[in-house]
């Protein structure tokens, strides 16, 4: 019972709501099917298939809050973890700050599930691990890859009438290629909603490129260089730094979109004039669930707007305390670009340094995001337009504000991460390595 | 998985999303006392055991597991969430036709385990197509009907709510009234309850614990637009609540005057000194960059034990079974066959998955081999590294040396790091004495950012406070430090380490491997040790 329809699960949080005596009850019924395969040394590794259901429900007296959950789902269940939720409830001190759950809300549904994805089968997995490693054994190198694929419902119900259902599939594919003696490695990612989208047998020939044109790194000095990082080598600092636009850690002064004196910076220049994110959950190429962790309606809203900050994410607590309207929490980034692919901003290049990937990128000062990660699976020097040669691996110690102000380029944003984001290529200046690494 | 995610929970609806969550369906508090009755767990195992062998699988193994977890998680004068969460449900795992299959099921039915036997063993012969090379499992001896349990003194799960709520505020009021700005602490305790049944005769009950007090404390100047932060210094334990009972014995000044814990944790005392020290972080020196010797406390060392020991020897990270994700190692089969001077003679590191009040101590691990103690590098050489059964064969070993884990019932076991420590120096030594002949060095106490490459040669860390040593005396706070390694070089710069009475643990509960990601948790002891010549690099930036 894994995958339940609407109708289903929206009979099983009725009678949760109509069960419970509390002020206010909250209820989100979610499970799904996780199949996986993963291969090493060019053979499969470890493989599985995981099913989960979970019916987990919160309910208030005034600001006392407690959660119970529960996974079976006969009436004398229902009513029983409406109980135990009831119990803690009682038990619980009081939250200022807690929030009594969203009236009924209107939602438009997004694009987020794919028929091909939710089908696909042990067999199906095992097809795409073998289009990974059969050009690799062909040609003497080494495959190491991994394919997770989801297919999910989630539902969610309130005691003031809200109700939500909506199902999505997800499947993301990675390789690493080396060669067999080690001194190569290329890789390449693809996350799609859709399957029929992956073709692991095209994107292994990139993964397999990369490896073999990485033998015999050179060692540049370490230094400011002009580099050019692919989405996915962009999309780890991007990532990483639109975790700290939240509004009440600026308001506090502790982010680095707080304001010196007081308050946030909402309003003001902080990037290149040029760099625009917004969030849009109905973006067909990467689609988000249509409400919040609240419940509340997701929006099409702007981030950074040509360089400025356009608007921070305020906790519903948070935007009542400020005064301000309660607006959802982002559930994709969506960073424009230009219409230039990779190539064509290495073909414009006359000296720079080309990144695959960034890789154990950690935050070293919150004051700055100033973070540090390094270059892998395919760094190359850059000439007159062209590859040159492969380089050994870097270290970075850079804030991606401080990249976002040293802009020279951006190339054509492409879905990346998780599937909940999309990033361009990017040409930055003056991008701060600070050692070299013999890893390969 | 780092602490964002972790803090990501106080957001109830937050984490239910495509993947099931490790951290559970929330329950009752009753419920956290009582456990599985063991004849249940039998049937179930012995349904998935008899279906998988009947399905033509050669070698199948069982996990029933019931983890439970409880969060209280505060800040300032507020008690944000209070959660308890269950996750219960079987893990099968077999080889058939030379493969691995793995399925997983929160049924709780003989027919629903039976019936993920039967898939795990299906999605084994769909993979054993392009298999070249079978999996072979060392044997281990089956050992019947065991148990074991963490050697706890005070379940945590039994104290009431209301002590834990005021701790924790308590802890918070101190922080506020030594002048911190913000403050957030938390309590996370831990109790897998893991029943392992395999083919080779083996039924294993065990009783796992651990407890986590993180806090950190804010301290902002606003006129100045600037903000630093200094977590706390408890260590995560494979402890009960007696952890949060401080005993004087346990706490240990430095020199230079920060205090730092043993056994035991004075939270409250320990947020005062934070949220003191936040704000002199706020009016430190900046580090000027450039070769120090560092002195590292066990607070800190832990951590790059853990980053530059512990994960590259793994093996399977040697063999190249995280090429895609974690990476590969340096520390290449030919390099233990040279044994490979992986540090000065003044290092020896052990991997112990039996030492007391640890992260890492189980009875058995996850594919029911016995654990064990070894010598992963003695005085400075590499002479081993960290192995599970269908790995053993490989270093021409005839068994496991007991590594496997697995982070849910819905997660399949693989290679996990074993608790990984450095040996105190064998010669009276304290830290006050090492600091004596220091001439131009930094003293690192708490752990901070840490960045480490796919093959585990270069790494960064940073800490939470920085002692700057002048000719043998700490001098001033200072800031924006962090240090880069190459590890060899690096542990081969080690020149000292104090004796056992300075021997501390620190730890991970959060260390992340594999695809689909797992977390374990894993502690590394230490005494202070000296590293001379390291380079150090100002962090600081300005955003104009």
């Amino acid at each position: 019972m894994s995958i339940l329809s609407e109708a289903q699960a929206k009979a099983i949080l009725d009678k949760v709501i109509a069960f419970s005596t509390a002020d206010n009850a909250s209820a989100v019924l979610s499970g799904g099917i996780g199949g996986n395969v993963r291969f090493a040394r060019n053979d499969i590794s470890t493989s599985g298939i995981v099913d989960d259901v979970q019916l987990a429900v919160e309910v208030a007296f005034g600001k006392r809050v407690g959660t119970a959950s529960i996974n079976q789902f006969d009436d004398a269940s229902l009513e029983r973890v409406v109980r135990r939720a009831e119990d803690l409830a009682k038990l619980a001190p009081e939250n200022p700050e807690y929030m009594p759950p969203v009236g009924k809300q209107t939602y438009t549904a997004t694009e987020t599930f794919s028929e091909a994805t939710a089908a696909l089968t042990a067999e199906a997995r095992a097809k795409i691990a073998e289009a990974s490693i059969l050009p690799c054994r062909e040609r003497g190198l080494i495959a190491a890859g991994f394919l997770e694929d989801g297919h999910t419902f989630f539902a969610h119900a309130n005691s003031n009438g809200n109700f939500g259902y909506q199902r999505s599939t997800i499947a993301d594919y990675t390789c690493t290629v080396r060669t067999e003696d080690g001194r190569g490695s290329g890789w390449v990612a693809s996350n799609v909603k859709d399957v029929a989208e992956l073709d692991a047998g095209t994107d292994i020939q990139i993964a397999m490129r990369k490896a073999a044109a990485s033998v015999d790194a050179k060692a540049l000095e370490p230094g400011k260089y002009t580099v050019i990082l692919e989405p996915a080598a962009a999309s780890g600092l991007i990532s990483f730094m639109m975790n700290f636009f939240d509004a009440r850690s600026a308001d506090e002064g502790r982010s680095f979109l707080s304001k010196q004196g007081g308050g946030n910076k909402i309003g003001e220049q902080i990037m290149d004039p040029r760099v625009n994110i917004y969030t849009d959950p109905a973006n067909p190429t990467v689609p988000a669930m249509p409400w919040d962790g609240d419940g509340l309606p997701r929006e099409r809203t702007k981030i950074i707007d040509a360089g400025k900050v356009a608007n921070l994410q305020y906790s519903r607590y948070w935007a009542s305390k400020q005064g301000k309207p309660e607006t959802a929490g982002w559930g994709n980034t969506i960073m424009e670009g230009g219409t230039k692919s990779t190539a064509e901003l290495i073909a414009s290049t006359e000296r720079g340094i080309l990144v695959t990937r960034t890789w154990y990128i950690r935050m070293v000062d919150p004051q700055t995001v100033l973070l540090t990660g390094l270059t892998r699976d395919g760094t190359f020097y850059i000439e007159n337009g062209q590859l040159m040669y492969p380089i050994k691996n870097f270290r970075f110690n850079e804030s991606p504000v401080i990249m976002l102000n040293n802009i020279d380029e951006l190339g054509r944003s492409v879905r990346v991460e998780d599937g909940s984001m999309m990033v361009p290529p990017m040409k930055l200046r003056d991008f701060t390595f600070t050692s070299l690494s013999d890893a390969v | 998985m780092d602490r964002r995610d972790f803090l990501a929970l106080s957001t109830f609806f937050t984490g239910v999303a495509l993947t099931p969550s490790i951290f559970g369906k929330a329950i009752a508090a009753e419920q956290l006392q009582d456990a599985i009755d063991i004849a249940v767990k039998k049937r179930l195992a012995d349904a998935a055991l008899g279906a998988a062998t009947a399905a033509g699988a050669s070698y199948c193994d069982v996990r029933v597991g019931r983890y439970l977890r409880q969060f209280v998680i505060t800040r300032e004068r507020n008690v944000e969430n209070i959660v308890n969460t269950e996750s219960t449900g079987t893990g099968v795992r077999v080889i058939a036709d030379g493969s691995w299959g793995f399925a997983a099921t929160n049924e709780m039915t003989e027919d629903a385990v039976a019936n993920a036997a039967r898939q795990a063993t299906a999605i084994a012969k769909a993979n054993a197509r392009i298999q070249t090379a079978p999996v072979q499992l060392a044997p281990t001896p089956g050992v019947g009907e065991v148990s074991w349990r963490t050697p706890i003194k005070k379940n945590a799960m039994d104290v009431p709510i209301a002590d834990k709520v005021n701790l924790l505020l308590s802890v918070n009021d101190a922080a506020l009234g030594a002048g911190a700005s913000f403050v957030n602490s938390l309590l996370f305790l831990v109790n897998e309850q893991k029943y392992f049944a395999s083919t080779d005769g083996s039924y294993i009950d065990q009783d796992v614990h651990r407890i986590w007090a993180p806090m950190t404390v804010t301290a902002v100047d606003k006129a100045s637009g600037k903000f630093r932060v200094r977590q706390g210094l408890s260590d995560p334990r494979g402890m009960g609540y007696e952890y949060m009972t401080p005993k004087p014995a346990d706490k240990v000044t430095l020199p230079g005057g920060a205090v730092v814990y043993g056994n035991s944790y004075d939270m409250v005392e320990d947020a005062v000194a934070a949220a003191k020290q936040a704000q002199a972080k706020l009016k430190a020196r900046s580090v000027k960059p450039g070769k120090y010797d560092l002195m590292l406390d066990p607070s800190h060392l832990w951590l790059t034990i853990h980053e530059s020991v512990g994960h590259p020897l793994e093996l399977d990270r040697v063999l190249g079974y995280e090429a895609n994700y974690a990476g590969t190692s340096f520390a290449t089969l030919d390099k233990w066959k040279e044994k490979f001077q992986y540090g000065s003679d003044k290092v020896t590191i052990v991997a112990d998955k039996t030492q007391p009040t640890s992260l890492g101590a189980v009875g058995y691990d996850d594919e029911g081999v016995k654990t064990q103690r070894w010598d992963l590098i003695s005085k400075g050489k590499l002479v081993n590294y960290q192995v599970i059964r269908d790995q053993a064969h490989i270093l021409g070993l005839t068994e496991s040396q007991g590594c496997c884990y697995a982070d849910s019932w819905s997660s399949v076991q693989f290679q996990r790091m074993a608790n990984v420590s450095l040996e105190p120096g064998e010669a009276k030594l304290s830290p006050a004495e090492m600091i004596k002949d220091i001439e131009n060095g930094i003293y690192i106490i708490g752990d901070g950012s840490f960045s480490i490459d796919q093959q585990r040669y270069n790494a960064q860390f940073g800490g939470q406070l920085f002692y700057e040593i002048k000719n043998g005396k700490v001098t001033d706070m200072i800031e924006d430090v962090a240090y880069q390694i190459r590890t060899p070089e690096f542990w081969n710069a080690c020149v000292a380490v104090c004796d056992k009475s300075d021997y501390r643990m620190g730890g991970s509960f959060f260390d992340g491997k594999g695809q689909p990601g797992q977390v374990s948790a894993v502690s590394h002891g230490s005494s202070t040790a000296r590293f001379n010549g390291i380079n150090v690099i100002n962090t600081a930036r300005s955003l104009g």
